[in-house]
């Protein structure tokens, strides 16, 4: 066969092909399960860190399993999904936010006005993560997100007991410029959420991520957290998420209703 | 077998694909922001380049040149998936960081640069140790570059505490620029000027 020919072009072309969709093949199935594995315990890892449950020698998967207990909650209605209407999407192990918002069953479009989070869709329903201790809560750790300058944040934040007070704050996907937005991860920013007040007696969402530092001497001082320094948007971005969420739009009737049961 | 040795250490400093060849320039850019970033990519192209080097050498004389470029692709896109898949099975952390970079191997002008220039005109050994020795080179300029840019703009080194900064309580206010990617230019330029300060026959002629 002539060095050129088409069929000769052809059965080259195809045998390189095969050889390689079988290698790429086998890397990724082989792997998949490895994966996965990460995907799942990172995720947890980061519940339990929200939480501040997570110390350097638990083992992930055990810890979570024995502290936390997870279920679904319809935000508009602020109730619990029975566990018999659980579906295939629909559960807290395969719950997925963006699989979830993009659903036209599970999810819906925000008016723009509302979507100060920048998020345009989000799920109606959305996993709630509880730390009960002798039958009582300690901790709601809940899924927020929202646009920061370059990305889509997605973090967790815990409550208190009286479910009003901030107990841990972190987040676990974010693309912001490091050293500067990228500093949302940074341990002593994230300390300053701890103790904070995100409602008032009457239940008023006022807890707000500021421009600068704090006043300590503002009767405001315990439900404002210091903004990051050169890095307005991103700070504007996790404020507007964070109101957001806690807001009507996202867990206030949720978390109404936890209070008034007591 | 001087052949090997001249493939292999030629590209580090006579040679070097980042500051002689000027190739691969945006993902030393991208990931040199931590050291440990770059030493998985670094890890990650040597993997590719030497073995699409060595599978483009073996089917070199059985292509047709119309086909050439795409069987090439095939082959570098094929290894950049595997190299994915093993980081985030493996290095889940450090993939996180890396994000799209590892994907953007395949258009890293050093892969296809060495199929086209190297591997199409030699046997597959002498090939694979061509693709070893870049890896090699785009590697050493990695490394410098994420060493400066970690200890400089974090005052860490793999992540270890080397330079308290200010906002843990140290004395080392971090310089902001060099986590940025355009402080990496700066890096690279300097390398440039300093390799052709030492090794002068590198200055291209006017």
């Amino acid at each position: 066969m002539p060095h050129e020919s088409t069929s000769r072009t052809l059965i080259v072309a195809l045998g390189v092909c095969l050889v390689c969709s079988i290698l790429v093949s086998t890397a990724a199935v082989s792997l998949h399960g490895r994966q996965e594995t990460n995907r799942k315990v990172e995720k947890l890892r980061n519940i339990l860190a929200a939480g501040d449950l997570l110390t350097d020698k638990s083992n992930v998967e055990e810890t979570f399993k024995e502290k936390v207990q997870t279920y679904i909650i319809n935000l508009a209605t602020g109730e619990a999904v029975p566990k018999d209407k659980y579906t295939d999407k629909l559960n807290p192990d395969a719950f997925d936010i963006k699989t979830m918002a993009n659903d036209p069953k599970y999810g819906q479009a925000i008016p723009a006005k509302e979507d100060i989070a920048k998020i345009k869709r989000m799920p109606k329903y959305m996993p709630v993560y509880e730390v009960k201790k002798d039958g009582r809560i300690q901790k709601v750790i809940l899924l927020v997100y929202g646009k920061g300058l370059w990305s889509t944040m997605y973090g967790l934040i815990a409550l208190g007991k009286d479910l009003r007070t901030v107990e841990g704050f972190t987040f676990y996907e974010q693309g912001e410029t490091p050293g500067l937005g990228g500093e949302v991860d940074n341990p002593r920013w994230k300390a300053l959420w701890k103790g904070k007040q995100a409602y008032d007696k009457n239940g008023r969402l006022i807890i707000e991520v500021i421009k600068g530092k704090v006043d300590k001497s503002s009767p405001k001082a315990n439900s404002e957290v210091d903004g990051l320094s050169g890095a307005t948007l991103t700070t504007r971005g996790v404020n507007n998420l964070v109101r957001f969420w806690l807001g009507a739009d996202g867990y206030n009737s949720f978390l109404t209703k936890l209070r008034e049961e007591g | 077998m001087s052949n090997y040795k001249k493939v292999i250490l030629d590209p580090i400093f006579n040679d070097n694909p980042i500051m002689y060849q000027i190739l691969g320039i945006c993902s030393a850019l991208a990931v040199t922001s931590k050291l440990e970033t770059s030493i998985v990519m670094a890890l990650a192209v040597t993997f590719v380049v030497a073995f699409s080097n060595f599978a483009v050498s073996i089917v070199r004389n059985y292509v047709a040149s119309s086909i050439r470029i795409l069987v090439e692709m095939t082959i570098i896109a094929s290894l950049v998936i595997i190299a994915d898949q093993i980081i985030k099975a493996f290095a889940f952390d450090i993939s996180k960081q890396l994000s799209v970079y590892v994907g953007l191997i395949i258009t890293n002008c050093i892969v296809m640069g060495r199929a086209e220039a190297f591997a199409l005109k030699n046997p597959p050994l002498l090939s694979f140790m061509d693709g070893i020795g870049n890896g090699l080179g785009y590697s050493f300029v990695l490394l410098a570059v994420g060493f400066v840019r970690e200890l400089f703009g974090s005052g860490k080194l793999l992540g270890m505490t080397v330079l308290p900064v200010n906002t843990a309580g140290g004395w080392y206010v971090p310089n902001g620029l060099f986590l940025l990617p355009p402080s990496a230019f700066f890096l690279i330029g300097l390398l440039i000027w300093a390799i052709r300060t030492w090794k002068p026959e590198q200055v291209e002629e006017e």
